[in-house]
């Protein structure tokens, strides 16, 4: 038993990936043999074995935690106790949590936004341009790795040095700062517009995103629309705003409620950047510290209801959208 | 990754490439042709890329110089060294090279077996007739909804029950979970737009669900496994609150991204490490990326991201 869950050795490790795929392969194969009798086996067993281990899976793995979760969340730190709605009054009325929440509400607000804009403006600006392969790749690379390297990246261009005789600023931003005679700042310190500067990483790493989806939007556009709308006169930034624009608007649906989902659940940034310090914590990093720092079960559990319920409203937006637009078709 | 959640709508694709490259091309002249334009792009790429060449060029320069100024003056003063990398790789301390092993152990069953299991779900969904199929696909299809914050208390309770914490089974289980939901959607797509006369023939020749579903459907599907397999793989290799929750505290699974996070914590200010540890975790994903980048902008495309 101890060979299947201690692995020291680098050897040993593969050896247990090698064995946990094998595994794998032989159980289905098996199941899946079984299964592969064409008129002898009734359906259900065939259904059962194409299905049956996801299902399982899934109900073991997802729906009853999430199950107990929200039940959870109905309870004191340690499960001991009932306490109705007690955990989500304390969510949206404690100060500290006030702050979570705004902060919350303040990233949900302005990436979708601004990373939408800026992936629009640049799909359309490198669309059809001799360098749109390279372009595009230097906005989408930031999406291949990960939100800590990102946020590793960052806290370098954001890095402070004292301003003193002698002490040179490492940090890109402080440079700058210091070149056009400014004083350096601690921008991961100084609330409330640190919270901003976190921000700037999740736009960094979205707008690949954006780009990519809306560019694929905007060369799908009919060209027979846009030469009627060059032979009536429209150019420049008006084809951009009455022609582009519409056209590409379930994609920018789409791509503004992704990003949103996304970021309300922004984790890994918070919590490399400043580790919700210096108040700019949101809901997902509060999550994580209430459940697995301060060990208070019943608050985490309600938080990450929260954050469920929260995505539900974005969804139901997307769905209705994708209803309209394909009513219209 | 850096990413994203299910997105239900099918954003238009890759259509006809073909067809319009005569146009393009007569178009081509017309954008771009103001200098404003093309600033905003050029200063748009450079806010992109200047702040990943900073920590590139400052993991190759000596400790000191890195305290002492900024990653900029290497250009007039380029020194290179890659102690940063041998001390971050195989010091005591930090032993990322072992972390390294870790990221591919957790990585490799954790895209391989969601995507064994998606593809069979997928196919009952798509080609086996049975009672209440509908309603369990749009179940399955809904619980992409669910963050995986609800869901992670309850499955360490389990995990330490059945007494497998702190182990890979523990990522590898979890990993695979979250996985399912979107990977069904996304293959079930895919698998839907086979022509039925194909199956239909497979079917009168005799062959069973489980020859059709191995000769017929899976080599026509190699595309959208690829598509949704290096989705999978950025995603695992570049989680952290998996990782964190589920091998957090066992210090011979954790991957990559758990020990970074957690010395941008501890040793915040020794950037010759930070910079290239934050280097090897990304060389992967970076090579996995750029080489299968086509078949990721199609898994995008077909209307998904997950998180």
């Amino acid at each position: 038993m101890e060979w299947f869950l201690e692995t020291e050795s680098a050897g040993h490790k593969f050896a247990l990936m090698g064995f946990a795929i094998l595994l794998f392969t032989v159980v289905m194969g098996a199941i899946l043999l079984a299964a592969d009798r064409p008129r002898r086996v009734p359906n259900w067993v065939v259904v059962a074995a194409f299905l049956g281990p996801t299902a399982l899976l899934l109900l073991v793995g997802l729906v009853y935690p999430a199950l107990e979760t929200v039940r959870a969340s109905f309870y004191n730190r340690d499960g001991s106790e009932f306490v109705g709605f007690g955990n989500y009054a304390t969510v949206f009325t404690n100060d500290g949590f006030q702050t979570v929440l705004r902060n919350t509400a303040l990233w949900v607000l302005v990436v979708p936004i601004v990373t939408t804009g800026l992936g629009l403006v640049y799909a359309y600006l490198v669309d059809r341009t001799r360098f749109e392969a390279l372009a595009k790749a230097l906005i989408f690379l930031p999406m291949a790795i990960s939100m800590v390297a990102a946020s590793v990246i960052w806290r370098f261009v954001y890095e402070f040095r004292p301003d003193q005789p002698g002490v040179n600023q490492i940090g890109l931003l402080n440079q700058l700062l210091v070149t056009v005679g400014i004083d350096p700042q601690q921008f991961l310190l100084d609330a409330p517009q640190n919270s901003l500067y976190l921000i700037v990483v999740m736009i960094w790493i979205q707008a690949g995103f954006a780009m990519t989806v809306l560019s694929a939007a905007i060369k799908a556009i009919p060209d027979d629309i846009i030469e009627a709308a060059r032979l009536d006169g429209v150019s420049g930034f008006q084809m951009f705003r009455y022609v582009t624009v519409p056209s590409i608007r379930p994609a920018l649906v789409v791509v503004l409620t992704t990003i949103a989902i996304v970021t309300l659940k922004v984790f890994d940034i918070v919590r490399t950047m400043t580790g919700g310090n210096f108040n700019t914590s949101v809901v997902a990093n509060e999550f994580y510290v209430q459940s697995f720092r301060q060990f208070n079960f019943g608050l985490g559990a309600a938080l990450a209801v929260l954050l469920f319920v929260l995505v539900i409203p974005i969804i139901a937006y997307n769905v209705r959208q994708l209803r309209l637009s394909e009513e219209i078709r | 990754m850096t990413t994203t959640t299910p997105v239900m709508a099918p954003v238009p694709g890759e259509i006809d490439t073909r067809g319009r490259v005569h146009r393009r091309a007569a178009r081509a002249k017309n954008r771009l042709t103001s200098p404003a334009a093309s600033a905003i792009a050029i200063v748009i790429a450079i806010l992109w890329t200047v702040p990943t060449l900073g920590l590139l060029v400052t993991s190759f320069r000596p400790e000191l110089d890195i305290r002492r100024s900024g990653w900029w003056t290497w250009f007039t003063d380029p020194q290179i060294t890659l102690d940063n990398y041998n001390q971050v790789l195989y010091g005591g301390q930090t032993n990322f090279a072992e972390l390294f092993v870790n990221s591919l152990v957790i990585t490799l069953p954790a895209v391989i077996i969601p995507i064994t299991l998606a593809l069979l779900a997928a196919y009952a969904f798509a080609w086996i007739k049975f009672r209440g199929r509908n309603i369990l696909f749009v179940a399955v299809f809904s619980l992409q909804v669910v963050p995986i914050q609800v869901t992670l208390i309850p499955l360490l309770s389990l995990f330490v029950d059945v007494g497998i914490e702190g182990s890979f089974w523990t990522v590898w289980l979890a990993h695979s979970i979250f996985a399912l939901p979107l990977a069904i959607f996304l293959l079930h797509n895919f698998m839907k737009d086979i022509p039925a006369s194909l199956v239909e023939a497979a079917r009168m020749d005799g062959a069973g669900h489980v020859k059709i579903f191995f000769q017929v459907l899976l080599p026509l599907l190699t595309p959208a496994i690829a598509a949704f397999g290096v989705f999978q793989f950025l995603w695992v290799w570049n989680d952290l609150l998996v990782a964190l929750t589920f091998a957090g505290g066992a210090p011979d699974v954790v991957p990559l991204t758990v020990r970074l996070a957690e010395m941008v914590g501890s040793r915040g200010a020794d950037w010759f490490l930070l910079s290239a540890g934050a280097f090897i975790a990304m060389i992967v994903p970076l090579i996995v990326f750029l080489a299968l980048q086509r078949y990721f902008v199609r898994g995008l495309l077909a209307g998904s991201v997950k998180g």
